[in-house]
């Protein structure tokens, strides 16, 4: 096709690819320029921000959380220890579709709805960011196995081996104890900025009882591991390591035995007992039944099993010895006797006839006694061993509410006995200003007279009728009761009476209580050493209006509670309980038995011979920790 | 006189030049070929690093580097003269392969690039159109009068636009733009007028945001959007950039030293060893480093241009001006990517990057190149 005329003119074709040739170069020289022109701002000039950046992506700070101290009973026997657990977490974060996620793991471990429920609700909650959401604890294994060989399809799941709280005994210390479940965003929020760093690598937070009161010293202080890891989160190498401080084990003044005994003697009946040792204020005994198993709920508990303790009419999850409260009755006679002696308003010698009820001058009104045709002519001592409702009647019209306020004070009445627990509750001492404050309305004599026996506007729990009566049984030294083994409560001022002798005498009218004409005989019998008691009958007074109970189970929750306090042995006290069984109906019959076996546990040895235990040590002679009873008391 | 005394007596001509070493008689250019192998050596090195220190990267990588040195070879003892002659051949099977390609390819990552020859494995024509495409553009040019008429330079466009758009419907964009490039160098070495450069440049300008809204995939349109503003998402389609630019940055000048890149040995560098191989070199050996490879790959070009300026017809001086500036194109766009200048197109950094057949196919160039240089007395014009 090439025609002569159209002569390729190579030498002006070459000057043209010369010159194109040229610019090419210049091209290529400007472009190079432009790369090292980045490259120089890159590594040199932007060089310190990129080595921050480098340096953050691979050293990471993790927090290594301290054990969690252990807590043991005063002999050593361990009451909540640490146990490893596999669980299955996942870091959402990494996840990709969680839905095929969980249905994947679904097909491997086993996943009941309850699981998938909380851990919607972990996963929505507030909650730190990259931190693995927990799926499911105790995995067998099995499971474990299954997941290692699956591990490649499933981006972000890691099984976690985290020691986890376990209580050994379970429901028995259940109210005392208290639990520790997973810490959440409220709880941090709550912390100041220091405690936030000590809890960062912490999964657990003491949410009631003993693990609340003393998680400062059960968590102990946070280690530190600077880590470097790979863009999968790997940890590859530790740069540097702090060791984490475990939280300080904790001996309790409690005493398995007597615990034990306390919780057995109860059996199904709904109600509590705390047993305190006066000499010091331990408290041996601290039951509420009926109790909830504690290890349900350090993982989070199902659904399933909370709605069944919320729905239970007995209320398991309630504290009745700490928050019960209830009419004391009869049982804090002895320390209104105490008052009206020390107040000069009666004394041993003064007697009153009774003719089974009392009333006020101008007033047509007839306060009865317990007793109908009345226990004719009484003086104070037959008074507290028959329990005669209307001499304290007359007593307590004489001393008034307002000097009945101020005694019973002094026994912790209507004040918190300061035990290491929160939401303790004070019950009511009413008084005059206390019943225009809280319900607006002037007081009556009729109040006072209602009052004079323990019924009407006053309420107290067995914790506070513990404690009431084992600073009797110390003739008026103070009492403040005490769990942790270390712990020095602020002393308070013993009572002193103007007459001392009138300690004893009460005294004696209280181990008369337990004799053959008084109204606590039944617990006495066959007893290794001398005790002294005080029954008592709580009437029930109404029913929650949104409480619905079947006829059967309406008649017997009307009936009475039954109360007894008692201390043991009477000349020396080493031990005062309370009693309270609800719906007991006779304090003597019913609660009466259940606190001679708690004085029993504490007082007799395996033989069953009477030999007191010594006071609660210190610390240097703390027993090592086992998790059996050595005491010889359980099978 | 003969062409052969002509070329003796032509200016700047060193006898010496001319007296056949064991290169010369190879048809194999020395220079370029010791800068090649030092090139593929100091890759090599890169490899074993970011690779994690695997062996077996290695020795696959050897295994390309053999397969295209020997291509290399093979294509270097071709004189110019056939390249020209089978261009339009080569050309045009390989632009059916590419419709084979679309309608019974294999496909892999989404994508529609492989064609299956039963007993010889897998095959990408788009790899034989690398070369056909500037021996095509090349070849017409030599047929017509330079500078090109502007029906010479819209067949050349038809030529060239062809396989490049066959390509981009695989979809793979990066292979279309650089065959493209390819092409358009011809048209530029030809004496395209540099009027009509302008408009190009204007109209590219103002058809980039059509091809954004209405051409382009979802992935590639991504890409863009990551380029312009990789902060946006550092978990998801910024994070190779950023990490890429950590890796570069925190090398500073002397570098973190061999085997010692926290980036890329701790996988916060995703495709370390392939696309991203520059910052791992970035990263162990900084500033410095990357200066060495810039060197290495200017006497490359360097050659290659002074190749296609000895280059003796048309033809040869086109493809040879074509190769080697595509060649730096490589380059340039693996490290604009790599350095967040450009957006992500998967460009291998050439000769360095671990991976498949670019490898061969560059080394062929290289080839041709020989060939061109080698073959100059040869020549019967």
């Amino acid at each position: 096709m090439r025609k002569p005329l159209t002569l390729k003119d190579h030498h002006h074709e070459q000057r043209i690819f010369s010159v194109r040739l040229v610019v090419s170069v210049f091209l290529v020289l400007l472009l190079t320029g432009v790369l090292l022109a980045r490259m120089f701002w890159l590594q040199i000039i932007e060089h310190s921000r990129y080595t921050t950046l480098s340096d953050n992506n691979r050293v990471q700070t993790r927090a290594i959380s301290p054990p969690r101290g252990l807590i043991t009973d005063r002999d050593g026997v361990i009451l909540a220890d640490n146990r490893p657990d596999f669980s299955l977490e996942v870091v959402i974060e990494q996840a990709g579709d969680l839905e095929a996620l969980l249905a994947e793991l679904g097909k491997l471990v086993e996943l009941d709805a309850g699981d998938l429920e909380r851990f919607d609700k972990r996963r929505t909650a507030a909650r730190r960011p990259w931190e693995p959401v927990p799926v499911r604890g105790r995995l067998t294994e099995e499971e474990i196995a299954r997941l290692a060989v699956n591990q490649f399809r499933l981006p972000g799941v890691r099984i976690s081996a985290d020691p986890i709280r376990h209580y050994p005994h379970g429901i028995l210390f259940s109210h005392v104890l208290g639990y520790v479940n997973r810490i959440n965003a409220q709880d941090l929020d709550a912390m100041t900025l220091e405690q936030q760093r000590n809890y960062a690598g912490t999964h657990f937070y003491g949410r009631t009882g003993i693990e609340r009161f003393y998680e400062d010293r059960l968590h102990g202080e946070v280690g530190y591991r600077q880590v470097e890891t790979n863009a999968r989160g790997r940890i590859l190498r530790v740069l540097e390591e702090q060791p984490p401080v475990p939280g300080k084990d904790l001996r309790l003044r409690l005493s398995m035995r007597v615990q034990k005994a306390a919780y057995e003697a109860l059996g199904e009946r709904r109600g509590a007992v705390v047993a305190i040792d006066p000499r010091d204020g331990s408290v041996l005994a601290f039951v509420s039944r009926p109790g909830f198993n504690p290890n349900l709920f350090v993982t989070g508990i199902s659904h399933n099993d909370y709605s069944a303790y919320r729905n239970d009419h007995d209320n398991p999850l309630f504290n009745r010895a700490l928050q019960g409260r209830y009419p004391p009755g009869s049982t804090v006679k002895p320390m209104l006797g105490i008052a009206g002696l020390d107040a000069g308003v009666t004394n041993w010698q003064r007697s009153i006839f009774d003719p089974g009820y009392y009333q006020l001058e101008n007033d047509p009104h007839r306060y009865r006694d317990w007793k109908r045709w009345g226990h004719g002519r009484v003086d104070l001592h037959l008074a507290v061993v028959q329990s005669c409702d209307t001499y304290f009647y007359d007593m307590g019209f004489k001393l008034g509410i307002d000097r009945m306020h101020r005694y019973m004070n002094l026994f912790s009445l209507g004040l918190h006995t300061g035990i290491d627990l929160f939401n303790e509750s004070t019950g009511i001492m009413p008084s005059k200003q206390w019943k225009k404050a809280a319900r607006g309305r002037p007081w009556f004599h009729g109040d006072t007279i209602n009052t004079s026996i323990g019924q009407g506007f006053m309420l107290a729990t067995p914790l506070q009728l513990a404690t009431a009566t084992a600073i009797t049984a110390n003739h008026g030294k103070q009492v403040i009761p005490t769990l942790g083994g270390e712990r020095q409560p602020v002393e308070r001022d013993t009572i002193v009476l103007n007459d001392e002798s009138n300690w004893q005498k009460m005294t004696d009218a209280m181990v008369d209580v337990t004799g053959a004409r008084g109204t606590a005989r039944i617990m006495a019998v066959d007893a290794k050493y001398r005790m002294a008691a005080k029954s008592g009958t709580a009437q029930v007074f109404s029913v929650g209006q949104d409480e619905t109970y079947n006829e059967d189970e309406l008649a017997e929750r009307m009936l009475d509670h039954a109360l007894m306090v008692s201390y043991a042995p009477a000349d020396k006290p080493a031990i005062a309980v309370a009693v309270l069984v609800e719906n007991g109906r006779h304090g003597g019959s019913t609660a009466g038995p259940v606190a001679r076996q708690v004085m029993d546990a504490w007082l007799l040895n395996e033989q069953g011979e009477l030999d007191v235990p010594e006071v609660f040590g210190d610390s240097a002679s703390a027993p090592e920790p086992t998790l059996t009873d050595n005491s010889g008391d359980t099978p | 006189m003969s062409q052969r005394e002509f070329i003796r007596q032509m200016p700047g001509h060193a006898p010496g030049s001319l007296s056949p070493g064991l290169a010369e008689r190879l048809h194999l250019d020395a220079p370029l070929l010791a800068s090649l192998l030092l090139l593929m050596l100091g890759g090599l090195t890169v490899l074993y690093s970011a690779g994690g220190e695997s062996m077996e990267l290695v020795v696959r990588q050897c295994i390309r580097f053999g397969a295209g040195l020997t291509a290399m070879f093979v294509l270097a003892q071709i004189p110019p003269r056939s390249y020209r002659f089978w261009a339009p051949v080569i050309y045009s099977v390989g632009l059916i392969l590419l419709i084979l390609v679309l309608v019974m390819g294999t496909e892999a990552k989404g994508a529609q690039r492989w064609l299956s020859i039963p007993g010889a494995g897998r095959f990408q024509p788009s790899e034989v159109m690398k070369l056909a495409v500037p021996a095509m553009v090349a070849w017409y040019f030599s047929e017509r009068t330079l500078p090109p008429r502007l029906s010479d330079v819209l067949a050349a466009l038809l030529l060239l636009g062809l396989p490049a758009m066959l390509i981009g419907l695989q979809p793979d964009l990066g292979t279309a733009i650089l065959i493209a490039a390819s092409g358009l160098v011809v048209l530029f070495m030809a004496g395209l007028s540099w009027r009509l450069i302008a408009v190009a440049v204007l109209l590219v300008v103002t058809a980039a945001p059509v091809m954004y809204f209405f051409v382009m995939h979802d992935y590639q349109r991504n890409r863009v959007d990551t380029f312009l503003n990789p902060e946006a998402d550092p978990r998801g389609t910024g994070w190779n950039i950023i990490q890429s630019k950590t890796a570069i940055g925190s090398g500073g000048l002397d570098g973190k030293g061999w085997l010692d890149g926290t980036q890329s040995r701790l996988d916060f560098l995703p495709e370390s060893s392939t696309d991203f191989i520059l910052a791992v070199l970035s990263e162990e050996f900084g500033l410095m480093g990357v200066c060495l490879l810039l060197g290495m790959y200017l006497i490359i070009v360097g050659r290659g241009f002074f190749i296609s300026w000895q280059a003796q017809e048309t033809f040869s001086r086109l493809l040879a001006s074509s190769l080697i500036m595509t060649f730096f194109i490589y380059v340039f766009v693996n490290i604009g990517m790599v350095t967040g200048l450009m957006p992500v197109v998967g460009v291998p950094l050439p000769l360095i990057s671990y991976g498949g057949t670019s490898i061969v196919t560059l080394l062929a160039s290289f080839g041709m190149l020989m060939s061109v240089h080698t073959h100059r007395r040869l020549i019967g014009y």
